[in-house]
């Protein structure tokens, strides 16, 4: 449906107008990335234990710069009651849920495609792989995507907003957290797709079950 | 007047007395148990007679969460949310207490008070999953929507609890640990029907603990939601 | 009938505090109703349940004799609402936000340039349309609200405080606009707290007191602004007045 994609179009307008939101996601998650790099100065050398740790540096920086993003998706929906106007609009409660995942999707897609380099560098790896890793990454984001915009629907009404929302994201997304880190860290040892393939088909299942779910639940989180 | 009976009365001793039965049988009934070499295992693998059943009593909780989440949200019944805080409280309680039963067994059994072993893996989800379920009842004002609020998250977390397990399952033969596939087949040779009724007698003493606790919980529940009303009614 | 709205036995809930209490109201085609009724009376709460808003916790809302809450959107494409809330988004200009409301009412481009622009006129906006929402004044806001409620042409018009921060010249020109809408086409309701303004303008008035219609009257059946008034704290009391 074309309304959901002018609801995406338009929540990315409102945010590259003022990118306040996608600047201080990529600072925070090449932050991570610096400073994980800095605490494990002295295993750097080992390329062995290197990829046991990196991978999970990796998910940890999207994860946590995606529950910042995440946690204020909604707020301007609230600033003078939009998101009651745009209830009002002859649209679908769900369309509303999926234009504003896509956009989400776009912003998070692009700090990660801003983390990756400076994740291979300061890690010392030669990305190999990059078509694989590019579509572990897409799936997994997906499915945070998709867990990550219903809660933040859900906390956006709440005092505690910010923790809150990482609060119950993370037990929440643990099951496609486990597959991703598992993959990526076997593409940059240079496994090939037969090797990944248990997780990636994990992963889909995963954005599949949830991304359904939540199009049937959205309604109840954002009813009066 | 009957139902009170049952409430007050028969539930309480029932679930009483079975669980009196089911300890004793884990004592004095059990067999003594052979290990893998033949030797003779001390005391603590009986701890294994209190582990499932709470595991599965745990796993019952939170199937009763979901499904009144569901009903919350189809009927919009408040007697609905009150089983669902209900049972997700001493569903919580339970799965804490199969982390603590697994570890003292892992730590007899292995050395560790942790082994990352699937099942045991999932239930500490599990119960993260509804740790969060209780705090964000904590954050929500008004008592609609907390409601309807915990309902959505109760049946998302039910929904991850099984993925967990695939993912966790598919993790740990990635990574062998320190222990082969015994953990596989937790309780060595459970055909003796001796063992299988231990078993049995202890799931439905847990099971009764737990409709037990909750019919008390949910007792406690309405009383309060009543004083409530009658407090909003005189001012 | 020709009642283009219709309730019956509404009743909403909030916890255990009962908000609205069994309200019966038919509305015919064309009338341009006024809702009055003190702070908290449950007016904006009765608004939001006849805009499929919110759901009653027991009773129906009828809108041309199909349910609002089975509706697949044909009836919300003809409600529009102006409340005290604008629905604007601040980061984004007043062209934009205009577009992309036409855009969620399904209005085809084509249209939806020249509806925005006779819009942005009657509400005498045209030299701010590409500024952002932020740097309006509150009354700015407010008139582009209205431009926004009115995009669709909806059919029955909710109008929830309207003149929130509106100037004289501004609230003058609102009734303009409000009053040129051909009652053959637009049913309205209007809560407000102005007794003479609706005492001009309407020709129903209805009084809601702690979540029951107390008063339903013809203003032709009102002799005066002054009566309107003396009905209006027979009922509702002078309690709210400070
Ligand atoms: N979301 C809500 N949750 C709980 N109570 C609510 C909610 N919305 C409204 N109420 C309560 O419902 C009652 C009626 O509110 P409502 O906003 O309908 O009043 P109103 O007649 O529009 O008043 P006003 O003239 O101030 O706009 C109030 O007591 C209010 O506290
Ligand atoms: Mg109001």
């Amino acid at each position: 449906m074309i309304r959901i994609l002018h609801i995406a179009a338009k929540d990315l307008k409102e945010e590259f107008r003022t990118k306040q939101m996608l600047n201080s996601m990529v600072l925070f998650s090449l932050l991570v990335i610096v400073v994980f790099s800095i605490t494990f100065a002295p295993i750097l050398g080992s390329s062995q234990d290197v990829a046991m740790v990196a991978p999970g540096v990796l998910w940890i920086a999207f994860i946590f710069a995606g529950s910042i993003g995440l946690s204020r998706s909604f707020v301007a929906e609230l600033e003078n009651g939009c998101l009651e106007g745009l209830k009002l609009c002859p649209i679908g409660r769900s369309s509303i849920y999926t234009g504003k995942m896509m956009a989400n999707m776009v912003l998070m897609l692009l700090v990660e495609i801003i983390t990756v380099p400076l994740f291979a560098i300061m890690f010392n790896f030669s990305i190999t792989g990059l078509f694989w890793l590019g579509i572990i990454i897409f799936l997994g984001t997906v499915g945070f995507v998709c867990v990550g915009t219903l809660l933040s629907a859900l906390t956006v009404n709440t005092r505690t907003r910010e923790i809150l929302l990482p609060v119950l994201l993370l037990p929440l997304v643990l099951p496609a957290l486990i597959p991703a880190v598992m993959a990526t860290g076997s593409i940059l040892m240079g496994a090939s797709y037969g090797d990944i393939s248990q997780e990636l088909r994990l992963l889909l299942v995963y954005d599949v079950v949830f991304f359904l779910v939540a199009q049937l639940v959205f309604e109840y989180v954002i009813q009066d | 007047m009957s139902e009170r009976m049952l409430r007050d009365k028969i539930l309480p001793v029932l679930s009483a007395m079975s669980m009196l039965l089911a300890i004793g049988m884990i004592i004095f009934y059990l067999p003594d148990m052979k290990g893998a070499m033949g030797e003779t295992l001390d005391m603590s693998f009986r701890i294994f007679y209190f582990h499932m059943p709470i595991a599965i009593t745990s796993y019952l909780a939170f199937t009763v969460v979901f499904v009144s989440s569901i009903l919350f949200l189809r009927t919009g019944k408040y007697s609905y949310d009150i089983l669902s805080r209900s049972a997700a409280e001493v569903g919580v309680i339970f799965a804490f207490l199969v982390l603590v039963t697994g570890s003292i067994w892992a730590k007899a059994t292995w050395g560790w008070y942790w082994v990352w072993e699937p099942r045991l893996t999932t239930s500490l989800a599990l119960f993260l999953v509804y740790v969060a379920y209780i705090v964000l009842r904590q954050a929500v004002d008004g008592a609609d929507k907390r409601a309807r609020l915990a309902s959505v998250f109760g049946i998302l977390g039910f929904i991850s609890v099984p993925l967990s397990f695939l993912s966790i399952r598919l993790w740990r033969s990635a990574h062998p640990l320190m222990f082969g596939d015994t953990s596989g087949s937790s309780g060595g040779g459970l055909e003796g029907t001796s063992l299988q009724l231990t078993l049995l007698v202890n799931v439905i003493a847990f099971v009764l603990l737990f409709i037990t606790l909750v019919v008390y919980k949910m007792q406690n529940e309405m009383m309060e939601e009543r004083a409530d009303e009658i407090r909003a009614s005189l001012d | 009938m020709d009642a283009i709205l219709s309730l019956n036995n509404v009743s909403k809930k909030f916890g255990n505090m009962p908000v609205l209490k069994g309200i019966d109201l038919d509305i015919k085609k064309g009338e341009f109703v006024a809702l009055l009724g003190a702070n908290g009376a449950g007016k904006t709460t009765l608004v939001k349940i006849m805009s499929a808003l919110s759901s009653p916790s027991e009773g129906t809302v009828m809108v041309n004799g199909k349910d609002i809450l089975n509706d697949q959107g044909s009836l919300r494409s003809i409600i529009g609402v102006i409340s005290h809330e604008t629905y604007l988004y601040n980061d984004l200009t007043a062209v934009e936000n205009l577009r992309f409301f036409g855009q969620m009412y399904g209005i085809a481009s084509e249209n939806l340039e020249a509806r925005i622009n006779g819009l942005l006129e009657q509400v005498e906006l045209v030299k701010r349309a590409d500024d952002r929402v932020s740097t309006f004044s509150r009354g700015m806001k407010q008139r582009l609200s209205i431009a926004r409620a009115l995009l669709h042409e909806p059919s029955i018009l909710f109008l929830d405080e309207p003149y929130t921060g509106l100037d004289q010249h501004a609230a003058h020109a609102f009734e303009k606009v409000l009053l040129e809408l051909d009652p053959k086409d637009t049913t309205r309701l209007m809560i407000t707290h102005d007794i003479n303004r609706t005492y001009n303008m309407c020709d129903r008035v209805i009084i809601l007191d702690k979540g029951s219609i107390v008063f339903d009257s013809l203003m032709s059946e009102v002799a005066s602004a002054e009566e309107l008034r003396d009905i209006y704290s027979s009922h509702v009391g002078d309690n709210d007045t400070f």
